[in-house]
């Protein structure tokens, strides 16, 4: 049987290296051509992937959107809704398809300007100049409210001072996340610790907000030293877990300890702040009456906006500062290798905990103004969600930058806000449609579309601290993602 | 070498290191006198680099004795030895690769008197003009070259009495090496700086050094002079003829 021991493609192990040859043999010489696989139009293939986006949406709203209990007579009625699954599924294809046809399929996306690094830009300060327009239009913004949209006056003034404070956490938390690069998630306990001494000092002792304000940070700042000395060697991951298991601590002591800080129910009655002493109230000795003007419920929340903008440019004036100091660079090289640090005779100990206390404080600052400003609180307040939002917003806007941190609170915040007023949308999904319950969808689409153009934030470029004779931004693909080591 | 005679700088009694129950020195005897070059030489893991992060508190040894110009520094927190006038460039350079060459030389001054800064920038760039160059550059874009020129000239910015090197020629071209190495012995003829070197190159580092130790397994087997242990017929067989350690 001769003929089966010829070594064949199938029973010889080097089978496929006979065939090659044989095939090479064949072409003589001629290196072996493999014909492209066709193309599919640019067109063609975004219709393709379009519709591939559309099956998947309409197979995950099915239940969400198609169909729909209500509570009937006798039970629960199942409704069949399909204009809204079908707008859905046709929002996803057409978004799909923009995307794909203008972002993925060309050689040239339209979203190329923003990949691009700061560096690569014109050499114009924009950052610079954007931070000053941004200071001015803040510094006057009640006046421009009143002047341009009086009617909306208290609701935008007051969406303005939730967007400060968020841009005051985002700071605060800056300088622990994006600066000495420990991933903090339960910041919110320092915002806890800083309301509830707050109205815990004012409802017992009587005192008033000014003095409580440096207290309030400093209990937090003290608390900020307390998580970090059981933190001191953990780092990344095992660091997140025990910060967000502080944040949860704090919030149920304060939920619990019944007697000390009302539970559940809260406290009730915080004072509001006082200019030197004069309050913002109709009648004797009135902020309106010792200045001879008419009262006006607006005063005070020009006067809180105020405030929140004067702590809000404290905290960033002073982490400005402090990466100019010795300590603030520490707290950077210590983001970029632990190691390195101590060889060069850097306590790390103290610089952790200082970036821990500096961090605390601020979120300490912020936690009283809320107090004052709500004149109520609740653990309710003091969520994990909160601590993540703040996250999010310094990730997005760009570790360690400050003004990716305006940016990323303006669009988060402001956005959120914004989607309540949108009456166009409900002429596209029918009366009764309410943008807010999806505002953790927008969340969470903004957050993934930011990671996908811009993965080191909105604001990636990093400005050395020192320079020779003149400064030059470091690209994004150059600045740390905040990984911690 | 008249240097023998000098100031005994760090001394190393008997120490022993362990990692959890591993034992990764056994006993080791090191003097290093003011003026010297004294360089460490062996094989992979026969704990060179271990006796390094002794002498800066990390790991500590658990017993033996380490002394710094008479003062026992055996226990002292890493940051505390550091403050000492030590510096240190540790393995693998660590610099701070996101931080520009500025940054990096300024971190190296940090516990220092600021007025001296401008002055010690100096003469790093003169003795690396190509850090002078790359000032404004980020640490990490440097060549692995610059990048070890960085690490000693930011461990120089703390006008350190007494520099530990760690295997500065480490994945680095001969040339390189090469510059390096003249740098290291331009620093110690004159400035009189101290310094330990701890190195797998062999050759560079014993041609180098006044006085040279070998290390294997944790002990330390060899010592003399830097000439002496070249000629070493058993240095020769296992250091620089490529030869099974």
């Amino acid at each position: 049987m001769a003929t089966t021991n010829q070594p064949t493609s199938s029973n010889r192990p080097e089978g496929a290296e006979l065939e090659s040859e044989a095939r090479r043999a064949a072409m003589q010489g001629v290196p072996p051509f493999n014909a492209e696989p066709a193309k599919r139009s640019r067109l063609a293939q975004s219709f393709r992937e379009a519709a591939i986006t559309a099956a998947i949406v309409a197979g995950l709203t099915l239940f969400f959107f198609a169909f729909r209990t209500n509570i009937a007579t006798g039970g629960l009625d199942l409704a069949f809704r399909p204009d809204l699954w079908l707008i859905w599924i046709a929002i996803a294809f057409v978004a799909r398809f923009l995307l794909s046809y203008f972002v993925f399929a060309t050689e040239s996306p339209i979203t190329g300007f923003f990949k691009r690094t700061k560096s690569e830009r014109s050499s114009l300060p924009i950052g610079k100049i954007l931070g000053i327009v941004l200071l001015l239009v803040a510094l006057t913004l009640p006046f421009l409210l009143d002047v341009f949209l009086p009617r909306q006056n208290r609701y935008l003034l007051d969406l303005a001072i939730l967007i400060l404070t968020y841009v005051m956490l985002g700071w605060g938390l800056n300088i622990v996340v994006g600066l000495a690069g420990l991933l903090d998630l339960g910041y919110v306990a320092f915002y806890a610790v800083g309301a509830y001494s707050f109205a815990l000092l004012s409802i017992n002792f009587d005192l008033g907000f000014w003095v409580c304000l440096p207290m309030a940070g400093l209990f937090a700042a003290l608390w900020g030293i307390m998580l970090g000395f059981p933190v001191l060697r953990l780092r990344g991951d095992y660091l997140a877990i025990v910060t967000l298991a502080f944040g949860e601590i704090i919030r149920v002591v304060l939920l619990n300890w019944y007697d000390f800080t009302g539970g559940p129910n809260g406290l009730l009655g915080i004072p509001k702040p006082t200019l030197f002493g004069l309050e913002f109230s109709r009648g004797e000795n009135g902020f309106a009456e010792y200045f001879g003007l008419e009262y006006n419920p607006i005063q005070r929340f020009i006067f809180l906006y105020y405030i929140i903008l004067a702590l809000a440019l404290l905290t960033n004036f002073v982490t400005m500062r402090m990466r100019k100091l010795p300590v603030g660079r520490a707290w950077e090289a210590l983001r970029e290798d632990e190691i390195a640090c101590r060889a060069l005779g850097i306590n790390t100990v103290n610089v952790k905990l200082t970036a821990f206390a500096t961090g605390a404080m601020f979120g300490g600052f912020a936690g009283s103004f809320f107090a004052t400003r709500q004149g109520f609180i609740s653990p309710e307040s003091f969520t994990f969600i909160e601590s993540a939002i703040i996250l999010a917003i310094v990730v997005l806007g760009g570790l360690g930058s400050q003004l990716g941190v305006v940016i990323a609170s303006v669009v988060m915040i402001g956005g959120i806000e914004l989607l309540r007023n949108l009456t166009v949308l409900d002429a596209v999904f029918g009366a009764g449609f309410d943008p807010t319950q999806y505002r953790m969808l927008i969340f969470g689409l903004a957050m993934v579309a930011i990671m996908v153009w811009k993965p080191r934030g909105l604001i990636s470029t990093r400005v050395p601290s020192v320079y020779y004779k003149k400064k030059k931004a470091i690209g994004a693909d150059l600045v740390s993602q905040g990984e911690g080591h | 070498m008249s240097a023998a005679s000098q100031e005994l700088m760090l001394s190393i009694r008997g120490v022993e290191t362990f990692y959890g129950k591993i034992q990764a020195l056994r006993g080791v005897d090191v003097d290093v006198h003011a003026g010297e070059i004294v360089t460490l030489i062996g094989a992979n893991g026969a704990g060179k680099s271990t006796l390094m992060m002794t002498i800066c508190g990390s790991p500590q040894a658990r017993s033996g004795k380490i002394l710094y110009r008479g003062d026992d520094i055996t226990h002292l927190p890493t940051h505390d030895i550091m403050s000492r006038s030590i510096a240190q460039s540790p393995e693998g350079r660590r610099i701070f690769s996101r931080m520009t060459v500025m940054e990096n030389l300024q971190m190296g001054a940090i516990l220092e008197d600021p007025s001296t800064f401008n002055a010690d920038l100096e003469k790093v760039f003169h003795l690396f003009p190509r850090l002078k160059e790359r000032r404004s550059q980020r640490g990490g874009t440097l060549s692995g070259g610059e990048q070890q020129m960085l690490a000693i000239g930011r461990a120089l910015m703390s006008r350190p009495k007494l520099l530990l090197l760690d295997e500065p020629s480490l994945g680095l071209a001969p040339l390189i090496v090469k510059q390096i190495f003249s740098a290291i012995g331009e620093l110690n003829r004159t400035e009189g700086l101290t310094v330990f070197l701890v190195e797998q190159n062999a050759f560079h580092a014993l041609r180098l050094a006044h006085r040279g130790y070998v290390m294997v397994n944790g002990s330390i087997t060899m010592s003399g002079t830097g000439m002496e242990l070249l000629s070493r017929e058993e240095v020769r067989s296992a250091y620089l003829e490529g030869g099974a350690h």
